[in-house]
């Protein structure tokens, strides 16, 4: 998969409270989340942001709570891939669950700058900054989470199980 | 190579007689739990899975705790989604309002969550189990989907970070949050993460179970995976009488292999505040400085326990706080709550000036019960002082124990108990 888009860039240790407030949780639909997406980090975010646009963010990014509606929310924005120097466990759990790509890559965290084009080769886990002409290796997906998002996400793959078992 | 206590609780849930840390398995639940924010998009999922029945009945807890009793009509919505599917599928452990009590304080005091279980929630506080010597992690609604309609999860083994707490020689008004915040200071956000936090030492085998509870619900806050302490005479003696299923104590094996081992004297630690907006911006009581106050919440999966309560009552009995203070005390659970009654404390909290709630997390993550006006600052012995987190992004939160959380509420800026002895 190669992903190319604008950026958006955040800082360290950007929490689920501020990727979608918790006064938003009274639902779950995406696109409703959507027009909130990072509001307590950028309010007008979801005023700015389009289709095809990528966060690059520093390190422990989505820490805090389990909430799924945080990467339901930057799905939601139609937002194409996010970039950290590290994430925080769940929030990666939950991003490959429900098929947001994402990618660990303190280099490109470092390098790129809001604004950059950057494309995002997948497969070969590079990540090339089109406006500043570097390149940035981002650490390979486990076979086994590729394989989750192969199949559309968790919830295809367990169907697909369920179906082998009857 | 021996194994930590993690590893071999793992290893018991995959059938095997060793794990690696980042080994990957598929490991069998002891129990799956879900709240009224995570369980609508679980059971929408589980929903298209398309089986006809959930794994076992007995073993997942629903539990309306966040926005509950409900805030407005779209968050009674979300715990009707919830009522509804637990009368559906015949879930034995869904627990209505007046009957409930916050999920973490409410399933251990239920001996739902055991010794040597494996337990995830769709509730990164889900951690808070560890405290009983289990395995315990915080999960989406996704992967609890999947749970719920498998009994199973897929679960990386984590390396361990082994923090030992030398000493018992506290000092006064110290316990576990305190201790807890002052590793996050030390090791920040994300310290562990991906990791495990074994937490031994002198100092927490002295620990009560409550003070235990605390400590290993904020593992989190540092990254973890999950947070665990060695069973001993103390969760025996909490488990015996409440316990629903056999358990089992599992302890770390003296060759047990860490990614990394941190000593820390007890002695040193003093109440501790972690100042906005990370709970890693841990200071000691004596270095806060001065820092007015507008509401101070006792309370929580954090600090909502009985010992919790008596530690505030003990601070706030014949005072009054101070006039500009909203104090709000929720308990964790009913019984948490009658216990506090029988015990004469809400009559204390009463009386000096504050407000007692019916269980709930409410304020804890801004919610209801107590959310912040712009500019407003609030103590809170909750485990999370994000920006926004309790309501206004320009409000500011405070972390604490009990103690200074009453005694910064009598002063009406932060301090210690012993500035209102």
């Amino acid at each position: 998969m190669i992903i190319t888009g604008r950026v958006w860039k955040f800082s360290d240790d950007i929490d689920t409270d501020a990727i979608i407030p918790a006064r938003y949780l009274n639902t779950s639909d995406p696109a409703e989340l959507a027009g909130h997406c990072m509001e307590d980090a950028d309010p007008d975010f979801s005023k700015k942001v389009k289709p095809g646009d990528i966060i690059v963010a520093g390190k422990n990014f989505g820490c805090g709570s389990s909430r799924e509606h945080a990467p339901l929310a930057i799905k939601g924005a139609e937002i194409e891939a996010v970039v950290a120097a590290s994430f925080a466990r769940i929030f990666y759990r939950n991003a490959f669950n429900i098929g947001l790509p994402i990618f660990e890559s303190p280099d490109a965290a470092a390098g790129i700058r809001e604004g950059d084009r950057i494309r995002i080769d997948s497969a070969g886990g590079l990540i090339y900054n089109l406006t500043l002409d570097e390149e940035y290796r981002a650490t390979a997906i486990p076979p086994f989470m590729a394989e989750i998002l192969a199949a559309g996400g968790l919830i295809n793959q367990i169907r697909r199980q369920v179906k082998d078992n009857v | 190579m021996g194994m930590t206590i993690t590893e071999k609780i793992l290893a018991a849930h995959c059938g095997r007689d060793r794990v690696a840390p980042g080994e990957l398995i598929k490991a069998r639940v002891d129990l799956a739990l879900a709240n009224d924010i995570t369980a609508p998009i679980a059971i929408a999922e589980f929903n298209k899975i398309g089986v006809a029945r959930v794994f076992d009945r007995d073993r997942i807890a629903l539990i309306p705790d966040h926005f509950t009793p409900n805030k407005d009509i779209r968050s009674a919505e979300q715990a009707q989604i919830m009522r509804q599917f637990a009368r559906r599928y015949q879930i034995t452990h869904y627990y209505e309002i007046g009957r409930m009590g916050i999920e973490h304080c409410l399933l251990p005091q239920e001996g739902l969550t055991l010794p040597g279980d494996l337990i995830i929630g769709a509730d990164s506080h889900t951690c808070t189990y560890g405290a009983l010597g289990a395995f315990a992690t915080g999960v989406g609604s996704t992967d609890l989907a999947a749970a719920m309609a498998t009994g199973e999860v897929w679960l990386r083994v984590p390396e361990t970070v082994k923090v030992v707490f030398k000493g018992a020689n506290w000092q006064p008004w110290v316990g576990g949050k305190d201790l807890i915040l002052y590793l996050i200071g030390r090791i920040g956000v994300d310290g562990a993460l991906y990791q495990a936090l074994e937490f031994t030492g002198e100092a927490v085998a002295a620990l009560s179970l409550e003070g235990r509870l605390t400590m290993a619900n904020m593992a989190i806050e540092a990254g973890a995976k999950n947070g665990i302490f060695t069973p001993d005479e103390k969760t025996r003696s909490y488990v015996e009488g409440r316990a629903k299923r056999p358990y089992k104590f599992y302890e770390s094996d003296k060759n047990a292999r860490y990614s990394r081992v941190l000593e820390l004297d007890s002695g040193a630690i003093e109440p501790q505040v972690a100042f906005p907006h990370l709970p890693e911006n841990a200071r000691p009581i004596s270095e806060v400085g001065t820092v007015q106050i507008d509401q101070a919440v006792i309370g929580s999966c954090t600090n909502g326990r009985i010992e919790d309560l008596r530690e505030a009552a003990a601070v706030l009995k014949g005072k009054k706080i101070d006039p500009r203070v909203r104090l709000i005390v929720i308990p964790g659970t009913q019984e948490i709550y009658r216990q506090a009654l029988t015990e004469g404390l809400i009559e204390i909290f009463i009386e000096a000036g504050a407000a007692v709630s019916t269980p709930t997390c409410g304020p804890c993550l801004g919610g209801h019960m107590g959310v912040l006006a712009g500019g407003e600052k609030a103590v809170s012995t909750t485990n999370r002082n994000f920006a926004g987190r309790m309501g206004h992004p320009e409000s500011e939160i405070y972390l604490s124990g009990p103690a200074v959380a009453a005694a910064s509420a009598i002063l009406g800026r932060l301090g210690g108990p012993g500035e209102v002895e």
